[in-house]
């Protein structure tokens, strides 16, 4: 029944919208294109800078042998957990070279690469992952927060951050990272909002890689691409092919420069590949084909990027081995000294709870303290 | 010394004075929080600072409790001091992976290199007729993580001067608010206020031998009604407010029940996990040869917050107290 069968409302009654019912803005800019951004292999990459191309393919080079040597310490048992990043490597390298110095990097826990990228000594990267200090370095330091285990919280972080670095009127971005399971937590709905009405400079990464642990992203989302949801939020939304290490570093770029002029937050989703499973205590033969993982072998990040070079006559075979030697000494180095047991003073337990140790920390420490004494008397 | 004006505040209007102290003090205070700006706080008691400080330093955010909180840890790892406000202590719910993961132990995980100086303010508890969701004691659960200071006044000048310490203070505190004690009126300085005195320190509110009552925050006025009545029946009480759940006074705490034999711990949260548990049990291992009595509790029942109409059988009264301090007659009943 209509309003106008309504008994008595017959005559005057016409609903009109109200103003708040009409469109803000026009969505259409805001919306990704369909087709996610490539410059490798087409006629972009003609416009790429040659010293940043090889500068990225050193660290492509370097971050895959990083992978394959962190992924042996955990079968060693040097480290716990390792969740790799390979294959995965354009999206890590790109977002550490796209930030400036004073900005500041948000990872995930399987964004080490990334802060190794950015200059993050790997060892001091890599304590939470081998049981030592959850966080192994100074986060003002380098700028760059610490790992985030708990999905998508560190989101609102970088929006809080970057907002706060712009209301001192400091030239800063944050660029925060999340996968693609971490787009359903509530904190990444959050955080985008904040950051669009506040107008913060942030850049949110999304790498997705196919899964979250086993589930593919048919399962996660029913949105168009992830990309998508930027527009609900009042901010651009962009695709990128997540393998193309010069595509990524571009997008991300041009994002953060729009940032830094005052432009607002932007959301990205590079579509990219995990080839190996979520961690050593996971089976992704049970989730995923073989097929699937050769289909995506073939579009590697490190061999879009070779072809590209060599073909441009920028990549010979001395520089392929020159790069590969270095990632061997970086191997052979961060092998040597994570083969070294760490020192760890028991008395730090209570040393970071407080900025002052409350009266029953104390009671506590000295109770570690003579347990300690006892067994160095024991010895 | 200039002798201020002393004059009736009521402890929503010594909260707002802190904050505003603080903030002209300090340049990196923030205060934060939905309907705190313009509208003043539903309590009003952020009222006048976004005119004050301007939006920027008093922001009404998005109406999301995790978002809130989450921003903040970010804008306190640039420097910044953000006081936010959680409306009312079920609100805060939403912000507890928040708050847990990253709030409470953002110190600890980077040893000592991000400490977060962030004050989480929470109107919490019972007695002023919300519906659901506006009425929890949600201390038990703050207080079970370490790394977080709860602090909670009971008086006109501990909202002032425990609000300055917590948003002077290097770590995060949260700040609990008794929504009922909001309208309380005391005589009061806002020209020449209270000393900011260290977070952590119990008070004796009134001196007594017979027996401790051992309360904060809304139960602190029950407390003291109750000594008042008692004292017609030949018991003289003492009252302890803590002020603080973590850090806590053990010291004062035990001094006093060592000093009368006999304690009661009141709080108007559950019992059943509730802090009483703890309070009896460290009073208990600490004072047990003082003792002529079992440390007894009263708290509210162990149910989800009732309905307004039903809140006065929950909340502890003065009668409740009364007849636990009957009941510390162990040796006369045993």
């Amino acid at each position: 029944m209509t309003v106008q069968e309504l008994p008595g409302a017959a005559a005057a009654y016409r609903p009109t919208p109200p103003p708040a019912w009409q469109p803000r803005t026009d969505p259409a800019p805001l919306l990704p294109d369909p087709e996610p951004y490539r410059v490798l292999g087409t006629e972009a990459a003609a416009g790429a800078d040659p010293e940043l191309l090889l500068r990225l393919y050193a660290e492509l080079v370097r971050g895959r042998r990083y992978n394959a040597q962190a992924t042996a310490l955990t079968k060693q048992g040097r480290l716990a957990v390792y969740p790799s990043t390979t294959g995965q490597e354009a999206c890590e390298v790109a977002a550490a070279l796209a930030l400036q110095e004073q900005d500041w990097l948000f990872p995930s826990y399987r964004d080490t690469l990334a802060a190794v990228a950015r200059g993050l000594d790997p060892v001091q990267a890599l304590t939470l992952l081998r049981g030592d200090w959850h966080t192994g370095y100074d986060p003002h330091e380098h700028r760059i927060a610490p790992l985030c285990t708990p999905l998508a919280t560190q989101l609102p972080h970088a929006v809080g951050l970057a907002h706060a670095a712009r209301l001192k009127g400091d030239d800063v971005v944050a660029l925060a990272m999340v996968g693609d399971g971490g787009t359903s937590e509530g904190d990444f709905h959050e955080a985008l909002n904040f950051a669009a009405v506040w107008k913060a400079p942030v850049v949110f990464l999304v790498q997705n890689n196919g899964f979250a642990i086993s589930v593919p992203l048919a399962k996660q989302t029913a949105a168009p691409s992830l990309a998508h949801k930027a527009v609900g939020y009042g901010m651009p939304g962009r695709l990128v092919d997540g393998n193309d290490v010069a595509a990524v570093h571009e997008v991300l770029s041009d994002a953060m420069s729009r940032a830094r002029r005052g432009g607002g937050p932007t959301l990205i989703e590079a579509i990219t590949y995990r080839i190996e499973a979520h961690t050593n205590a996971d089976d992704a033969t049970r989730y995923r084909g073989d097929n699937e993982v050769e289909t995506w072998r073939q579009h590697d990040p490190i061999q879009l990027l070779e072809r590209e070079l060599t073909e441009r006559g920028l990549l010979d075979d001395d520089a392929k081995q020159a790069a590969a030697d270095a990632a061997e000494v970086m191997a052979a180095a961060l092998r040597e000294r994570m083969n070294a047991d760490p020192a760890l003073d028991p008395m730090d337990l209570f040393a970071h709870v407080y900025a002052e140790q409350t009266t029953q920390l104390r009671e506590q420490a000295a109770l570690l303290r003579a347990e300690l004494d006892a067994e160095g008397e024991a010895r | 010394m200039t002798t201020a004006a002393v004059k009736p505040a009521t402890m929503a209007q010594a909260l707002q004075r802190a904050m505003r102290d603080a903030m002209a003090e300090d340049p990196t205070v923030h205060v934060m929080g939905e309907d705190v700006g313009t509208l003043g706080g539903v309590f009003r008691v952020t009222d006048g600072l976004a005119k004050e400080f301007g939006d920027d330093r008093c922001t009404d955010t998005p109406l999301a409790e995790a978002g809130i909180l989450g921003t903040a840890v970010g804008m306190a790892m640039y420097g910044l001091r953000p006081v936010v406000e959680m409306q009312f202590d079920a609100f805060a719910y939403p912000a507890f992976e928040q708050l847990i993961s990253h709030v409470a132990r953002m110190r600890n995980r980077t040893r000592g290199g991000t400490p977060l100086p962030i004050t989480v303010r929470v109107p919490y508890g019972g007695g002023i007729g919300g519906v659901e969701h506006h009425s929890d004691s949600s201390e038990a659960y703050y207080m079970a993580t370490p790394g977080l200071h709860v602090v909670m006044p009971a008086t006109v000048d501990d909202a002032y001067g425990l609000l300055r310490a917590a948003i002077a203070s290097d770590d995060p505190v949260v700040f609990l608010e008794p929504k009922r004690l909001y309208w309380s009126k005391a005589q009061w300085s806002p020209e020449a206020p209270t000393a900011v005195e260290p977070i952590g320190k119990a008070v004796v509110r009134r001196s007594g031998r017979s027996a401790t009552l051992i309360t904060y925050g809304p139960s602190v006025p029950v407390c003291m009604e109750a000594a008042e009545a008692a004292a017609a029946e030949g018991w003289d009480l003492e009252v302890v407010d803590l002020r603080s759940l973590v850090p806590f006074d053990d010291e004062t705490v035990c001094a006093s029940v060592r000093r009368t034999g006999r304690a009661v711990v009141v709080h108007e949260s559950n019992g059943f996990g509730g802090p009483g548990g703890e309070i009896a049990a460290r009073v208990t291992e600490r004072c047990f040869h003082h003792l002529e009595a079992p440390v007894l509790r009263v708290a509210g029942f162990d149910i989800p917050y009732p309905p307004p109409m039903l809140e006065r059988h929950h909340l502890p009264g003065v009668d409740r107290v009364l007849d636990a301090v009957a009941r510390l007659q162990w040796e006369a009943e045993s």
